[in-house]
């Protein structure tokens, strides 16, 4: 297995452009006298600026593989070089420092606070990360600018918004950090056809305009299809990375305008 | 995490849920109002009868039947205690110690008076001319029992205030009216001026008679209940005390001090019994009322809990964008603290509010003392970090993953 992975993606030098670099990672969990094994010898890279989807079906290790990535758990084997650094053994709480600063995530349940406004949902990274209030403001706005959040909706409770408008304040708190890397987690799983699409072209523009690296986890062919490349994920192994020329293009269309 | 950010994290999580912080808080203000209040009722009792112990008289010894017991004394001034001292006891005691200013022997029981149709049921102390200066007692009218009333064993009487009040009614003439006491006539010569007090020491409610009155006509033997002596000055106190014990167990021929059958107690030996008994009754009432106050941290606990199984999911994403465990803890413990200091505070104006009640509407005096409101204020900060630390470690402890797919 490690042969044929490596075989599927022939090792190159380290460049500076490495955003991601997994070596042979493995993840078990102990069920009864057993373990399951949920990921194996995992390995692949993601350059910054890359725009990714991790594709396979339910209980393929898809879910693992991106708490992994988000630093939300630990692997029980392997390497994982986050912008050079090795974080897979790290203590809880210099993850969460990690995660706090080079990681945005964005959810398929939102998890905003509901009965917070806008503005106090997308702030929340920064008061995690120790930011000065004063200086809030502009990094909230510019998230939210970003995110294509309207901005008379800005001191709204979240709980007063739209499905669409609210994955789009979680995109907002996941960017107001200025991660490294944009983690989403069945972004579109709660949301209709055409909000999809919204969600989706906000981060075909954050990855053409801004240049973000985005990881987006799905189990949606159609979804998967809007990213740069596309890595398959069954029974815990990588077994096909894609890389996809003809991204599908994400159309925001009212729902009356087309069919 | 900055200590503003956490305020703020705060205020919002507890006005989330007004009804719930505020029955959460009400616990807390009911238990440290409590405390406040009965342990004001406690300090009060104990102020007031210090007051009266010390209104009878400073320099003052008195020699009591019945032995001394370890761990304070019980004896009791009414008969049917010991009666092992008597006039000649005084006797002695006024011609061979110097030291010793006055000296007033008194037989004291209650006894029902009646006057021109009322009646009082009051202390009858049968004493010398003595008296009056060894117990401070001042005399508004009239005059007070005299060495010829002793000689003639004279049926005249000198009442308290109090007791002419309730003979005669309020601020009544009382000078030259009978009294009866158990069938015997006495003419009233003299009212005491009021000391003040209340309760169980009230020395405004009392009839003084003649001792060797009170002896032949009322109790029939020569039993003395007290023997009180007037040092001429507070450094003499201790060298008198000594050398009425080494006078009294000489003549009652008893070797041993330790099986003297009668005791000798000065001032601050009252004071401490007093103060030792009026404690203990402040520690029941403290006690009883921080039950209420247990009660009320097991409710910022219950709520903290309920809070946090709530909020579960939030707990993961706050994990998950960057809040360490720490920061957790520290949110949830703060918020079970600013309850049971917001509970406390208002507590502690309530409890002072009740207290003032309690003395504005009974007359129990009160005392709401510093030291208790720190205390409350210390337990509540207290019961905030050991209720509240419990779920803030449970909060801090869920792992991100699954507080994220919590349902």
């Amino acid at each position: 297995m490690a042969f044929a992975s490596s075989a599927l993606l022939p090792v190159a030098p380290v460049s500076d452009n490495c955003m991601i670099e997994l070596r042979e990672i493995e993840k078990r969990y102990p069920t009864g006298d057993t373990e399951t094994v949920v990921l194996r010898d995992v390995s692949f890279r993601i350059d910054a600026g890359e725009f990714v989807a991790i594709m396979g079906p339910s209980g393929s290790g898809k879910s693992t593989l991106m708490h992994i990535l988000g630093l939300l758990d630990a692997p029980s084997h392997g390497t994982y070089l986050l912008e050079g650094t090795d974080v897979a053994a790290l203590p809880e709480d210099e993850r969460a420092a990690i995660r706090s600063r080079r990681i945005g995530f964005v959810f398929q349940a939102f998890n905003l606070l509901p009965r917070a406004t806008v503005f106090r949902n997308v702030a929340l990274p920064l008061v995690y990360a120790g930011m000065a209030r004063r200086v809030r403001r502009a990094h909230i706005e510019r998230a939210l600018t970003a995110a294509g959040l309207p901005a008379d909706r800005w001191q709204h409770r979240s709980n007063q918004l739209s499905g669409g408008q609210m994955q789009r304040v979680a995109i907002a708190r996941a960017l107001v950090n200025d991660p490294a890397l944009l983690l989403a987690d069945e972004p579109t799983g709660n949301l209709d056809t055409a909000t999809g699409e919204v969600v989706l072209e906000t981060f075909q523009r954050l990855h053409q305009e801004a240049h973000r690296t985005i990881v987006l986890i799905t189990h949606e062919q159609y979804v998967a299809e809007h990213a740069q490349r596309i890595l398959h994920i069954r029974d815990g192994a990588i077994r096909e990375d894609i890389r996809n020329h003809a991204p599908r293009i994400a159309r925001i269309t009212s729902p009356h305008a087309h069919p | 995490m900055r200590i503003l950010d956490l305020l703020d994290e705060v205020r919002f999580a507890v006005t989330a849920n007004k009804a719930r912080s505020g029955l959460t808080i009400l616990g807390i203000v009911i238990g440290i109002g409590s405390v406040i209040a009965l342990v004001a009722v406690g300090a009060g009792a104990q102020r007031s009868i210090e007051a009266n112990i010390q209104s009878i008289g400073s320099n003052l010894l008195l020699v009591l039947p019945g032995a001394q017991r370890r761990g304070g004394f019980s004896v009791s001034t009414g008969r049917g205690s010991a009666t092992t001292l008597t006039s000649a006891d005084a006797d002695a005691i006024a011609l061979t110690i110097g030291a010793a200013h006055t000296v007033a022997p008194d037989a004291s029981r209650r006894y029902q008076v009646t006057a021109r149709g009322t009646n009082t049921n009051t202390q009858i102390v049968g004493t010398v001319p003595a008296y009056a200066r060894t117990r401070n007692i001042i005399i508004q009218d009239g005059a007070f029992l005299t060495d010829a009333h002793i000689r003639s064993v004279g049926h005249v009487a000198v009442i308290g205030p109090t007791t002419r009040d309730d003979l005669f009614g309020p601020d009544a003439p009382a000078l030259g009216q009978r009294i009866r006491v158990n069938r015997i006539e006495f003419t009233v010569i003299g009212v005491t001026q009021p000391k003040g007090g209340t309760g169980f020491t009230n020395q405004d409610d009392v009839i003084y008679i003649p001792l060797p009155t009170a002896q032949r006509f009322l109790s029939g033997d020569s039993a003395i209940s007290t023997i009180s002596i007037a040092a001429a000055d507070p450094a003499s106190m201790p060298m008198l005390q000594e050398t009425v014990t080494t006078l009294l167990l000489d003549r009652h021929h008893i070797r041993d001090p330790q099986l003297a059958d009668f005791s000798v107690l000065n001032q601050a030996d009252l004071v401490a019994t007093a103060a030792a008994a009026t404690s203990t009754l402040t520690l029941l009432l403290g006690a009883i009322a921080g039950i209420s106050l247990i009660v009320g941290g097991i409710g910022i606990m219950n709520m903290m809990l309920t809070t946090v199984t709530e909020r579960t999911r939030e707990i993961g994403l706050r994990k998950a964008i960057g809040a360490t465990r720490r920061d957790i803890r520290t949110q949830f413990l703060l918020e079970a603290m600013t309850l049971t200091i917001i509970g406390g505070g208002i507590g502690i104006a309530s409890g002072w509010g009740a207290a003032s009640a309690i003395s504005a509407f009974s007359g129990i005096t009160t005392a709401v003392s510093g030291q208790s409101i720190a205390l409350a204020f210390g337990v509540a900060a207290a019961i905030g970090i050991c209720f509240g630390y419990y779920p803030a470690w449970r909060a801090a402890r869920l792992h991100p993953i699954e507080a994220l797919r919590y349902e």
